[in-house]
């Protein structure tokens, strides 16, 4: 090895030992990239597994996915020629039948209490599976034991995702019956669209937790798998932001 | 001169396990994908360019009748989806490939498994758009299928279903392989890399990764409106309905011309390897570069709507979208002055990728200088649907993108293939191409400014187009036999061509510090980076005296092969050296077929509901299964 550089520059000797260090890695803090099988831990240039960022740049690309979503239910808002209409009653001309605002505010406040717990029982699931190796505290209660769970945690995140989608299901159905389908007007084609493409991500988180879900069934979550949790928990998180968003937009502003 | 790192004595031996069609159908090698995605969009390249020698034939004279309106229509929405889809992005595609991990001494991409479904998919895809046009069902709306026209009262057939579909496929590959770029660029450089030593055609396709991530979802949403529009009558685009006409060409805009930019800013990168290695001087300006590309990325987002200064915005809208047109010339003009600059004063080697780098900066000056034209309103107007536009666009999208990929092909043809392309054949495709391009566009500055209109399938006589139309049309002739001797050169050369050394060009950056073709593992040892011409410091210390050489950036690896810079000559196998190396898989291709069959069912589902839910059905279960099994399959094999 030469000591230096082609400029005539010394080379710090901790760059000339380099190749006999031990293999202490860099990403040796960070989470192994598989679970299943022995690893290699493979140099990365932030000690970051390349998993967690390619998860915030899919995150960047569905930000611009839902705000062109958004946006086109804001241009159209109130342009709807025939109802029924959001936030206001709508008599139809012909038949004279009067449609009442179709958006139940109480109900998708429930629906959206339910989908933010969903968030905090996910950060105790990571948290559970951060913990798993740690022995639980002597003389531990029902709290500790249950804080532990992973099994627990992400049942709740499954559930509660699952509780929102039946709260969906329900208002899809009871607007569909008081005459709105994404046919009807330009407020049904950008109502459904929306929710809908946001439903659908929670339906993709829900599977995705099922499936972590069955693996720790099968062969116990730990510390190893954190970083696989933490990726579906921050998708999770993401769609719960989402989602404070439309509600903010499309049932608390009024017309 | 500095000693090189004496190279790891093992036997040598060709390597390379799998042989035949199975090693290319399973391959996660990112300079397999590379190799493939640059064979199939030079497939597409031609196609695209019959398809315009097609047009250019039925507009040589006055009412022509070699094709029907109809058949115009399919041709020159084809013409333009293949361009830009199927040949320009995926040719960059093959670049960010092969050179991506090279340039930042990595042993392949991020994901190398979701690199072959990018590459799966985007064939797929581009068999599912291109096909219809054998039995004339091609989408005919334009490659900006304005809607409403494009929705289902007026365009009716199948045609623009295999549109509003076969973008939304090309747009998952080009999505996916963004993702996986990016994250390759982020996390797997070097040590010693920094970003401001990367180099810039890696800086450029950095750039363009975060275009692609955050402008396709854009088309994706206003596709997914389309087609609900044409499959299931929603009313996004129904101005009966009280929609707004102007709704599609808002966010398809936002997506197009951020695209203008994903198209030519990795032609500027390659250039940016061609001009300072042929100059034999550094880059002029690197950092101005590399920002000037970061700021096209920013201000790309900013000027959509000087694509609709007709539509009658406003003179609010009008003005600001003028402004900012005329702001992004300004990190485009300091590219072209910081070429000219690299090559001032310096010793030049004009090979053929040379050759068409200089060729770029001349034409992309005079697309630069007539987009500035329309960067005006008033100006715009008189331009704005005439040939005028047609002849802008090509001179930056041959003249720029083009001309920067054939570039970039001579000059990384020997890191390829170990053999160097005929520069004989070079230097007669260039002229030929250069001579024929010009012939082809140059005139329709001209039959523009006289009103002829696009897409116009034929003209009357005596409206003083009828000469300009035959010239562009004897140029776009005369490209078809340029083409021919670069094909011929490509594929004679991979055989015959002579052989090439593993620094083919005497080149400064890291792809050339290791043999030509590179092995299966790229480097035998990954080497520790000083400065942005880490081969250069080695072989011509007196080129890169000026540049900034530290050791910043340095990090404990932890891995036991990492070493100073050095040169690699020998080729071994990774399982001789102990490397793994990602195993070899079948299961992204099938997953893109699933995802492919999927949408055909889609496709189908309005004429027939049985066979549309059954390949809905087929091909989810082929998704997702394949999936999963992907997934939970580990990445590499212990060997």
């Amino acid at each position: 090895m030469r000591a230096a550089d082609s400029a005539g520059r010394p080379i710090p000797s901790s760059v000339l030992s380099l190749g006999a260090q031990p293999l202490v890695s860099a990403t040796a803090h960070a989470a192994p990239a598989h679970g299943s099988h022995e690893e290699h831990h493979h140099y990365t240039t932030t000690g970051l597994d390349s998993r967690k960022i390619a998860v915030w740049a899919f995150i960047g690309s569905e930000c611009m996915l839902f705000a062109s979503l958004i946006s086109t239910y804001l241009i159209y808002k109130g342009r709807s020629i025939v109802g029924p209409f959001p936030h206001t009653s709508w008599t139809h001309p012909q038949t004279g039948q009067v449609f009442k605002p179709i958006l139940n505010i109480p109900v998708t406040s429930a629906s959206t209490f339910v989908l933010l717990m969903s968030s905090l029982a996910m950060v105790l699931a990571l948290s559970a599976v951060e913990n798993k190796d740690k022995p639980l505290p002597a003389g531990a209660g029902l709290g500790d034991r249950m804080l532990a769970s992973s099994k627990l945690w992400l049942w709740a995140t499954c559930l509660l995702g699952a509780g929102f989608l039946a709260f969906q299901a329900y208002e899809f159905t009871s607007f569909v019956h008081e005459g709105l389908t994404i046919k009807t007007n330009l407020f049904g084609s950008t109502f459904f669209t929306l929710t809908g493409f946001h439903g659908a991500h929670v339906t993709a988180g829900v599977i995705w937790l099922g499936t972590l879900l069955a693996i720790d069934y099968q062969r116990g979550l730990g510390p190893k798998d954190a970083l696989n949790v933490d990726i579906a928990a921050l998708y999770w998180h993401f769609v719960d932001v989402v989602w404070i968003a439309i509600f903010t937009l499309l049932y608390l502003i009024p017309d | 001169m500095a000693t090189v790192a004496a190279s790891p004595t093992y036997t040598s031996y060709a390597s390379g396990e799998k042989a035949g069609i199975m090693a290319w159908l399973t391959t996660t090698d990112h300079k397999k994908i590379g190799t493939l995605y640059l064979h199939t969009s030079l497939f597409f390249f031609i196609f695209g360019g019959l398809e315009a020698v097609l047009m250019r034939w039925q507009l040589m004279k006055p009412n022509q009748t070699i094709v029907t309106a109809d058949q115009f229509n399919q041709l020159f929405t084809m013409h333009g989806t293949t361009m830009v889809f199927l040949a320009i992005m995926p040719l960059s595609a093959a670049f960010f490939n092969y050179l991506i991990p090279l340039q930042l001494g990595a042993r392949d991409v991020a994901f190398p498994r979701l690199n072959a479904f990018s590459y799966w998919v985007y064939l797929f895809g581009g068999l599912f758009i291109t096909i219809p046009i054998f039995g004339w069902m091609a989408p005919n709306g334009g490659w900006f299928a304005y809607a409403p026209l494009s929705g289902r009262t007026y365009s009716p057939g199948i045609n623009m279903d295999f549109w509003v579909l076969g973008i939304q496929i090309l747009g998952i590959s080009s999505l996916a392989a963004a993702f996986n770029f990016a994250t390759t660029v982020i996390n797997l450089r070097a040590p010693g890399m920094n970003l401001m030593r990367m180099p810039m055609f890696t800086w450029m396709s950095f750039v363009t990764q975060f275009l692609i991530i955050l402008a396709f979802p854009v088309i994706t949403i206003a596709l997914v409106f389309l087609q609900f529009d044409r499959f299931f009558g929603t009313n996004f685009y129904q101005v009966s309905a009280g929609a707004d006409p102007l709704l599609w060409q808002h966010l398809f805009w936002v997506f197009g011309h951020p695209e203008v930019y994903i198209l030519i800013l990795p032609a500027f990168g390659l250039v940016s390897e061609v001009l300072p290695t042929n100059s034999k001087k550094p880059l002029f300006g690197y950092g101005v570069m590399a920002y000037s590309g970061i700021l096209i990325g920013f201000l790309g987002f900013g000027v959509w709507a000087h694509h609709m200064f007709a539509v009658g915005m406003g003179p609010i809208g009008d003005t600001v979208f003028s402004l900012t047109t005329m702001l992004i010339a300004v990190p485009t003009g300091v590219k072209i002055f910081n070429w000219i600059f690299t090559m001032w004063g310096g010793s030049i080697r004009f090979t053929a990728a040379m050759k068409f780098a200089i060729g770029l900066i001349a034409l992309f000056t005079i697309g630069g200088i007539s987009g500035i034209t329309h960067s005006s309103p008033p100006s715009d107007l008189q331009q704005t649907d005439t040939y005028y536009i047609v002849a802008h666009f090509h001179y930056v999208l041959f003249g720029g993108a083009i001309m920067g990929i054939f570039s970039g092909i001579y000059h990384y043809f020997p890191k390829m293939y170990g053999r160097y392309m005929n520069e004989t054949m070079g230097t007669w495709h260039f002229w030929l191409n250069f001579i024929a391009m010009n012939l082809t566009f140059f005139p329709m500055h001209f039959s523009g400014m006289l009103g002829m209109p696009r897409r116009i399938y034929t003209y009357d006589a005596n409206q003083g187009w009828d000469t300009l139309n035959m010239l562009s049309t004897i140029g776009a002739f005369l490209l078809m036999p340029a083409t021919l001797i670069f094909i011929y050169n490509f594929f004679t050369s991979k055989k015959g061509g002579a052989p090439a050394p593993g620094n083919a060009w005497d080149a400064a950056t890291l792809e050339w510090s290791i043999p030509s073709p590179p092995p299966e593992y790229n480097f035998a040892k990954i080497p520790v980076v000083h400065s942005r011409y880490p081969l250069w410091d080695l072989t011509h210390p007196e080129r890169t005296k000026d540049v900034p050489h530290t050791d910043a950036g340095m990090v404990h690896t932890g891995e036991h092969d990492v070493v100073d810079m050095h040169i690699e000559t020998e080729t071994f196998t990774a399982k001789q050296l102990g490397i793994p190396m990602p195993s070899s898989t079948i299961k992204p291709l099938w997953t893109a077929l699933g995802l492919v069959i999927m949408f055909t069912g889609l496709l189908v589902l309005p004429h027939n509901k049985t066979a549309g839910f059954a390949g809905i059905g087929v091909g989810a279960s082929m998704l997702v299964g394949f999936l999963y099994a992907w997934l939970t399959t580990p990445l590499e094999e212990h060997h």
